[in-house]
């Protein structure tokens, strides 16, 4: 007889076996070893957590009070399998492409990556789950109790042993679960361990059942003999509950959080979906082969009242076959810590990544960079969330009482989380269905399934059994198990039947009347067209190719030699013997920092699951990729903003430096004019003085006429001084004008009787003094002097025989314009831009001034705020004065 | 024999001060003020000396110099150039065009007299 | 079910080998579509099967068992042969064999 101790071990040594299995895995998938990790056959063997301690021992109890009903629960998944090429490929690709990490984050990123979604799957999720986990709770307690009451010498407490089994369910998750943050959260450890368990609980029930029916019935033959004589022996399935189960199995298979798990997040090569799709039948079918056999054995040997549930344990330890009970024992075991450590897990990256994450990253707010601390909260909260979850399953345990059969927990559960289908299903192949309708949906679905399937079924605790027999509120109609009144189904037939059609038919009208964020369409074209947007999937195969799409990648970003000494250190470091480094996981993600340095890390995420993830690129990922395009353009901009100043610097300097260049050659030929008009009178004034030293004998006629040279010299020089000082202090505009009040009549009579005085030429000046009683307020002597300058050029240089100054005035808009034009032959074209310039002189000089006449003129009246042009087409040389009537200072 | 010197001056006092002294040495001055048809006057002149101002309406001294260089037999004729702009750079493109002899306005007239004079004996010597 | 009877000597025509070859793949993924059909249609017989309360004698359980085995079984051999059919199909566009993937 095996003690309770011997199975305690036997149980610790098996939990010890798995942790080594998975720990060995974990480190093969790390070191990037190990490719059968990622087989079909792995894949295939991790599906089968479907199979859990409900079905193992559950099967049988079915099977014992209800016949052929239990296959159901089987044949759902296998219809699901079967349809695998216009189903769960899609789900797998939308999930690989999407990387989502879990159900709740499909239908979240589905319907416009919308967290309030997310938390109500979640919600639902943990809702279905946690009675789930209690079953299994629940299975290993009664197993236990099995051996307990097999062996009185041990002291067995069934409270302490369900406290530890949790306790024991949750470290394993916790460590296998949450060891790292994996992009893809692939956990290679528990998915290798959980393949071992399915061979296990395979091989337990095949023993049990190769035992029962060789070894107690005496073969195939007897066996059915015995099955058609047996209580169950006639075909009795109800066809509602037929229909309703294989249905809501098969919802379930694809909506329960762990097989998305396994089937979805953990998936490496959707190739091998084509394996599983046979071989998951198949075991499902290995799986219930015997289940019969052994419910009508155990009803034919073990006593009347004997829970049917546990037969698979109790009919070989009656016939004394302990060892066969302890492999059997260790089948469930499996099959219950399975569940529990890949539903806690799914459940975890739920909860933390769209609970407790949003809710901390929120108080977080205003702290720029968190990028390390997130790793550890994200962990932290998954290793939490664990324990409360599996704490919540012990609770429900001991409030359920662990009374009701194993089968309805389970269906309660799958009914729950099959009110996510509509969404989902909606969600892969209707482009219309919108986050409302989703929102919708599930809510009608998830109150009704409260209402009609969890809250009755807690026996009592929070449902009032009023409330049961006659409605809330004394409203029949509205009793939780016989909606409007109709009476007589099945429970759970009538759970599924209305809320699923509830749920289906509010997403649909919700849908249709909602509109979707452009996100959301989005999201729904990628979702819907998939297999449009995403390549066909190359596996995660870890092949040198790959790795040369890498480098050639890597070397257009890096540059050749970068990225070649980059991938030597890294296959150096594998200690490979080939020059490219395998694509391990620890690789991929060094080459991705590496890259996001150069090209943004959500760009470099991208190109790197363009070529090993298969990946096609997301919505989000695309707005990551133009955002940081943005802020290249941004700093490429900026760049060109500033290129731009400095060219426009640049140019400002040369055009500074040709103004100083032309400033400075202004100044030498100003200089060297200067010094040609000072030194061309002294050079008379020297030379004649010299002469009169000199010369002996100079006639009184010639000593005048020399000294009178060197008078006009000498004034000649003075005149040049005055205009030279004065030219220096208009153009500096330290000129101080002495404005006053007069008529321009007055100033031209001043001006014209001063030029004309001493005058040897005739110069007729001709003037309408009528015209000239124009109020002038300016510097009357200033002005006066741009007068005579013009007066005496004229009387100078008008070459005509009678030379004839015409002026006339004007008083235009508040501007008085004065013209001189005299009947000379004028300035020749090519010369009218020099006349205002300093030492211009137009023609032969004539030993005048000194060129500087007009260039005085136009000074000062620009001081005056007017003008001073030539005017061509009058003939003979015409200028034209132009002032404000009033002086204004603005004017400077 | 008579000396001919060619004085192209557009200073009329300037040009009266020369007269003056070159005619008391015994030289014949011819004057001419206008720079554009110089080269042509100091052909038909054919001067022993050419007494020549830089700044002269119409065609400046240095390039009259610059076009007499070239002309056959008016190589070695004694060029006194004058200016009053008094900057090297004058002095140095005067030598480029193959002056004679630089001066710079205001001279004494002994500078004068004396430049002439050793003018025209190097003319006269070689 | 059976790609094989298409595959007439390549080369000749491959335009309409290529065609022919697509063409095959759609039927092939219509036959996938209507897997799932027969399949339920098979597992709805037993809906008709009297349950042995009234008059009519009932379906022994072992009959039951074998029929519905059965059943499951032609599903799982169909899946497989379409599992196979769709794999020669999609090794025209890949580059490496399956097995060779995972075996190494």
């Amino acid at each position: 007889m095996a003690t309770l101790n011997i199975l305690i071990l036997v149980c610790l040594g098996y939990v010890v076996l798995l942790f080594g299995v998975a720990f060995a895995a974990d480190r093969m998938a790390a070191a990037g070893r190990g490719a059968w990790l990622r087989s079909p056959l792995v894949y295939t063997l991790s599906l089968s957590i479907y199979c859990t301690a409900w079905t193992f021992y559950g099967a049988v109890g079915n099977a014992a009070r209800s016949g052929l009903e239990f296959v159901t629960i089987y044949l759902g998944p296998t219809l699901v399998m079967i349809s695998w090429w216009w189903g769960l490929r899609k789900l797998v690709r939308v999930g690989r492409s999407q990387r989502v990490t879990s159900i709740a984050d499909l239908i979240s990123s589905r319907y416009g990556k919308s967290n309030t979604l997310a938390i109500c799957v979640t919600i639902l999720a943990v809702l279905g789950g946690t009675p789930y986990i209690a079953l299994q709770l629940q299975s290993i307690t009664l197993s236990f109790s099995i051996f307990a009451e097999a062996d009185p010498t041990g002291l067995y407490r069934e409270g302490s042993s369900v406290f530890w089994v949790a306790t024991g369910l949750a470290v394993f998750a916790i460590l296998f679960g949450t060891r790292n943050l994996d992009v893809n959260e692939r956990h290679h450890g528990v998915v290798t361990a959980i393949a071992l368990e399915s061979v296990v609980k395979l091989f337990a029930l095949l023993a049990v059942g190769a035992f029962v029916v060789w070894g107690i019935a005496g073969g195939v033959g007897p066996m059915m003999d015995r099955i058609d004589a047996s209580e169950i022996g006639q075909w009795n399935v109800d066809a509602g509950r037929w229909t309703t189960f294989i249905f809501l199995s098969a919802a379930a298979f694809v909506c329960l959080p762990r097989m998305f798990q396994v089937m979805v997040v953990e998936n490496a090569d959707e190739g091998h979906l084509r394996t599983a799709a046979w071989a998951f039948p198949l075991y499902l079918l290995l799986m219930s082969l015997f289940v019969v056999p052994i419910a009508v054995v155990g009803l034919d040997l073990m006593p009347e009242g004997s829970n049917p549930d546990l037969f698979v344990l109790t009919v070989p330890l009656s016939q004394g076959n302990d060892w066969l009970a302890m492999l059997s024992f260790i089948g469930g075991f499996s099959s219950a810590t399975s569940m529990v450590i890949v539903t806690a897990m799914a459940l975890s990256t739920m909860v933390s990544n769209h609970v407790v994450m949003p809710i901390w990253l929120s108080t977080q707010e205003g702290s720029g960079s968190v990028s390390g601390d997130v790793r550890n909260v994200v962990l932290l909260a998954r290793r939490v969330s664990i324990a409360v979850i599996m704490a919540l399953g012990y609770y429900y345990y001991r409030l359920s009482g662990g009374g009701a059969a194993l089968a309805s927990i389970g269906f309660i559960a799958f009914a729950g989380v099959s009110q996510i289908l509509p969404a989902l299903v909606g969600g892969l192949f209707w482009r219309g269905a919108t986050r409302t309708g989703a929102l919708a949906g599930l809510t009608v679905g998830f109150l009704l399934w409260v209402y009609t399937l969890l809250l009755p079924g807690m026996d009592g605790v929070l449902m009032p059994e009023t409330v049961l027999q006659n409605g809330p509120f004394g409203l029949g109609w509205l009793r939780p198990q016989a909606l409007f009144g109709i009476e007589g189904m099945d429970p759970i037939v009538h759970t599924v039947m209305w809320s699923l059609s509830l749920n289906t038919i509010a997403f649909c009208i919700a849908s249709l009347l909602s509109f979707p964020s452009p996100l959301e369409r989005l999201q729904g074209a990628q979702f819907v067209n998939v297999y449009d947007h995403s390549v066909a999937p190359r596996g995660w195969s870890g092949s040198v190719a790959q790795s040369e799409d890498l480098m050639i990648m890597t070397q257009r970003i890096l540059g050749a030699g970068p990225a070649q000494e980059f991938f030597q250190a890294e296959a150096e470091q594998q200690g490979g013997r080939s020059s490219l480094p395998e694509p391990t996981p620890a690789f991929l993600e060094r080459l991705e920092r590496e890259l996001s340095g150069s090209v943004g890390a959500a760009t470099a995420h991208a190109m790197i699951g363009q070529i090993v993830g298969g990946s096609s690129v997301s919505v989000e990922d695309l707005l990551a990729v133009a955002d940081e395009s943005a802020q290249l353009l941004e700093y490429s901009s900026q760049l060109e903003v500033k290129s731009a100043e400095l060219t426009r610097t640049a140019r400002q300097l040369r055009e500074a430096n040709a103004k100083l260049t032309q400033i400075s050659e202004q100044k030498d030929s100003f200089l060297s004019q200067v010094s040609h008009e000072l030194r061309t009178p002294m050079t008379s004034i020297r030379a004649f003085s010299e002469i009169m030293r000199d010369t002996e004998g100079l006639s009184g006629e010639e000593q005048t006429r020399y000294a009178a040279i060197i008078h006009d010299e000498a004034l000649r020089l003075t005149r040049l001084l005055d205009d030279l000082l004065d030219l220096s202090v208009l153009e500096s505009g330290r000129v101080n004008l002495n404005v006053g009040d007069d008529t321009l009549r007055s100033v031209l009579d001043r001006a014209v009787s001063s030029a004309l005085a001493g005058s040897s030429r005739a110069l007729t000046v001709r003037r309408s003094k009528t015209a000239e009683r124009i109020p002038l307020q300016t510097d009357l002597d200033r002005l006066g002097q741009v007068f005579i300058n013009l007066i005496s050029n004229a009387k100078k240089y008008c070459d005509a025989d009678e030379p004839v100054l015409t002026i006339s005035a004007h008083d235009v808009g508040g501007q008085v314009v004065i013209d001189f034009a005299d009947n000379g032959s004028g300035i020749p074209p090519e010369a009218r831009s020099m006349v205002f310039e300093k030492f211009a002189r137009v023609g032969v000089d004539k030993a005048g001034g000194a060129g500087l006449g007009l260039a005085i003129c136009r000074e000062i009246m620009q001081r005056l705020g007017g003008e001073i042009t030539y005017l061509p087409g009058q003939g003979g040389a015409a200028f034209r004065v132009r002032l404000p009537m009033a002086y204004q200072q603005a004017a400077q | 024999m008579s000396r001919k010197v060619l004085l192209i001056e557009d200073e009329p006092n300037i040009a009266e001060a020369i007269r003056f002294l070159l005619t008391r040495e015994g030289w014949l001055v011819e004057t001419h003020a206008e720079g554009s048809d110089a080269l042509q006057v100091i052909q038909g002149a054919s001067p022993d000396l050419v007494i020549l101002d830089v700044m002269l309406p119409g065609k400046s001294g240095m390039e009259i110099l610059r076009d007499l260089r070239d002309v056959e037999g008016m190589q070695s004729l004694p060029v006194l150039m004058l200016t009053a702009r008094g900057q090297s750079r004058d002095r140095e493109m005067a030598e480029n065009a193959g002056v004679s002899r630089f001066m710079t306005k205001p001279f004494s007239n002994t500078e004068m007299l004396t430049a002439v004079r050793d003018l025209h004996a190097q003319a006269t010597q070689s | 079910m059976s790609p094989d009877e298409d595959r007439k000597p390549s080369g000749v025509r491959p335009s309409l080998f290529l065609e022919r070859q697509s063409y095959r793949r759609r039927r092939l993924s219509d036959a996938a579509r209507l897997m799932p059909f027969l399949g339920a249609a098979l597992l709805a017989i037993p809906l008709l099967w009297s349950d042995g309360q009234g008059t009519q004698e009932g379906v022994s359980l072992s009959s039951a068992i074998f029929y519905i085995f059965t059943c499951w079984a032609v599903m799982i051999v169909a899946s497989l042969v379409f599992g196979f059919a769709a794999r020669r199909m999609a090794g025209h566009d890949e580059s490496e064999p399956e097995t060779d993937r995972w075996q190494r």
